[in-house]
């Protein structure tokens, strides 16, 4: 038996003479029409290996991801949760997979009625006037919001404004995104008991503020209690609110951003709606508005009249910020997100709050309980809770990185490490609703194996990992020089 | 414990600040900032000749697990910046009160060198974390 080395890439299988017919045309294309300087003059380098050879290279390859299909992925902030297949498989009706989006709205109707009716759902559901789907992805989501929040202003002639508070537990995308919208960040300090610092906020909201932009519950995964109190400062001072819905697991069902104060929301369809989190796959953000933000919302967004659906566009909508992606944005993802609305319902959307919330608590409590610091001991978790690995690395000598590593060989998903940053060692965990109780017994049967494992020989958890297709990597070569190009040999 | 030089003046973002002869002061992080930021893979100093004021987020530091800023002590003209930097940002870890240095500015005004922390409190301020 040959056995291909761990780390191969296609090409360095590649024989000469070798191929897989399976998936090649059946007939060569036509080439005629296209102009001779845009043809190729030599074959393109591919690689060129046996039909079984690249079935067992990416069945291989397959077998080494680290995946929610695969392991407990208690990435915090990240809600790596199970995405149910029923979703998929209603995402996946030819009907919807053969619809071409050039094609007359006439013959798009059941497309158009379900992006409708999510349109509806997902407004309810954030406490929102309405919902545009065509962004695509969280990051755009923000970009989308903070450029409504910029247009309110500007047509109202109050274009002083030049601030967007952040708090300092914020994920980084926040500032980025104020940056991008043409706004200066002014950074709000977080409290003692992880709530945003009432006083900082007091002093900084003025004539120079835009708006704000807040995670509820935010990165240290705290509900922000005063937010009201947050809303009425922010509106006095003819700022508006934006939510970022990174961590609405929490609260689904359960509180909506809209009866909280908020003016804009976006919220991830891709970690939260049943489309996996990460990994380069596609996300798809639906953005919120309420009233006064209602013209800004981009296109295009699905109406329903007399006659059946219809895509509104710039006629409909001439004070929209626009077009943010082609077409009506991730239709996969969106139907999906759909389907898994469909099956949850009113009541199902509730008990993902209650049991997100419910895990991370029980989990919470169970790695205090074996001596471990929870960063916020005098608050309930939300979906997420942080500990903080400072006591163990001052006594035993190991940090988050070491536990990190050596979690993925028992088994587990490493949590999210060094995030927030307010918190030094910290470890971001979110075991999400659809664990079991087994599985979160299990984790905290690693953590404590791990700790004893440093204490009775630090090298053990210093050389993690051992299990893995690959061993400790160089972080800081692959930061400064990143290559990820590859090149035939000699 | 990390290392706080007693001849130097530091703020409670981290930053040391050492008064040269000449009235100019140097500018780096310190020891326990280095730790706590973990290897440096990048570092984005102000230019030459850039007005700064006190508090003014001037600096990027990039480590494997964060990148974050570092402010201006005082206010000042930035006259030199560590250009060595640019290719081993590790000189901030291997000897942040030496070769680590990050820039040089010429204080707008000298007083304001006075509210800076004394080693001493510094200390405090490290052991308190």
């Amino acid at each position: 038996m040959i056995q291909e080395e761990d780390n191969v890439l296609i090409f360095e299988l590649s024989r000469h003479g070798c191929r897989a017919s399976a998936q090649a045309p059946r007939q060569r294309a036509d080439t005629g029409s296209l102009p001779r300087r845009f043809l190729r003059r030599n074959a393109p380098q591919l690689p060129e290996v046996s039909e079984l050879e690249a079935v067992r290279h990416y069945t291989r390859l397959s077998q080494k991801n680290f995946a929610i299909d695969t392991h407990f992925y208690p990435l915090g902030s990240c809600t790596m949760k199970y995405n149910p297949r029923g979703a998929n498989a209603a995402a996946m009706l030819p009907q919807f997979l053969e619809r071409h989006p050039l094609a007359p709205a006439s013959t798009g109707q059941g497309f158009m009625a379900c992006i409708h009716e999510l349109q509806d759902y997902l407004a309810e559901a954030s406490g929102m006037r309405a919902v545009t789907l065509s962004v695509m992805a969280g990051a755009q989501g923000e970009f989308a919001g903070v450029a409504m929040i910029r247009a309110y202003h500007t047509a109202r002639g109050d274009t002083a404004r030049d601030e967007i508070l952040v708090p300092d537990a914020a994920h980084g995308t926040n500032p980025a995104t104020a940056t991008m919208c043409g706004y200066k960040v002014r950074e709000i300090p977080t409290g003692a008991d992880g709530d945003v610092d009432m006083d900082a906020l007091r002093e900084a909201c003025g004539e120079r503020t835009a708006g704000i932009m807040l995670t509820n519950p935010s990165t240290v995964g705290v509900f922000e209690r005063r937010i009201q109190e947050i809303a009425q400062l922010v509106h006095e001072a003819g700022g508006l609110l934006y939510y970022d819905g990174a961590n609405l697991n929490a609260i689904l069902g359960k509180a909506r951003p809209g009866d909280m104060g908020f003016d804009v929301i976006h919220m991830n369809l891709h970690k939260t709606f049943s489309t996996p989190h990460g990994g380069g796959g596609p996300g798809a953000a639906a953005v919120g508005v309420g009233e006064r933000l209602l013209p800004y919302l981009p296109i295009p967004r699905v109406v329903k009249e007399h006659h059946g659906y219809r895509w509104l566009d710039e006629n409909d909508c001439p004070d929209s910020i626009g077009r943010l992606g082609t077409f009506a944005g991730n239709a996969g993802i969106l139907l999906r997100a759909y389907a898994y609305v469909r099956m949850l319902g009113r009541e199902g959307m509730v008990r993902v709050g209650e049991y997100s919330t419910l895990n991370a608590n029980y989990l919470m409590a169970r790695l205090r309980d074996a001596g471990f610091t929870v960063a916020y001991p005098e608050r309930r978790a939300s979906h997420e809770f942080i500990i903080s690995l400072k006591r163990e690395a001052k006594e035993i000598g190991v940090n988050v990185m070491d536990f990190a590593k050596r979690l993925l060989d028992l088994g587990y998903h490493a949590p999210t490490t060094y995030f927030p940053l307010l918190i030094s060692e910290a470890l971001l965990i979110e075991p999400t609703e659809t664990e079991s109780k087994r599985e979160l017994d299990g984790f905290v049967d690693a953590m404590v194996r791990i700790r004893q494992e440093a204490k009775d020989n630090i090298e053990t958890v210093k050389g993690a990992p051992y299990r893995l297709p690959v061993r400790r990597l160089d972080d800081v070569k692959a930061a400064r020089e990143l290559n990820l190009r590859w090149t035939a040999q000699g | 414990m990390s290392e706080v030089p007693l001849d130097l003046k530091y703020t409670r973002s981290h930053e040391w600040v050492r008064l040269e002869d000449d009235g100019t002061v140097t500018v780096g992080i310190s020891d326990h900032a280095q730790a706590a930021l973990g290897d440096l893979v990048f570092v984005e100093p102000p230019e030459a000749g850039a007005e700064l004021s006190a508090d003014e987020a001037c600096t990027v530091v990039e480590s494997v697990k964060a990148a974050s800023d570092v402010y201006a002590p005082v206010a000042g003209e930035v006259i030199e910046v560590n250009t060595l930097l640019d290719d081993t940002p590790e000189l901030i870890n291997s000897d942040p009160y030496g070769e680590g240095w990050i820039m040089r500015l010429r204080p707008a005004d000298a007083a304001e060198l006075d509210r800076l922390m004394s080693a001493d409190d510094y200390r405090q301020l490290v052991a308190e974390e």
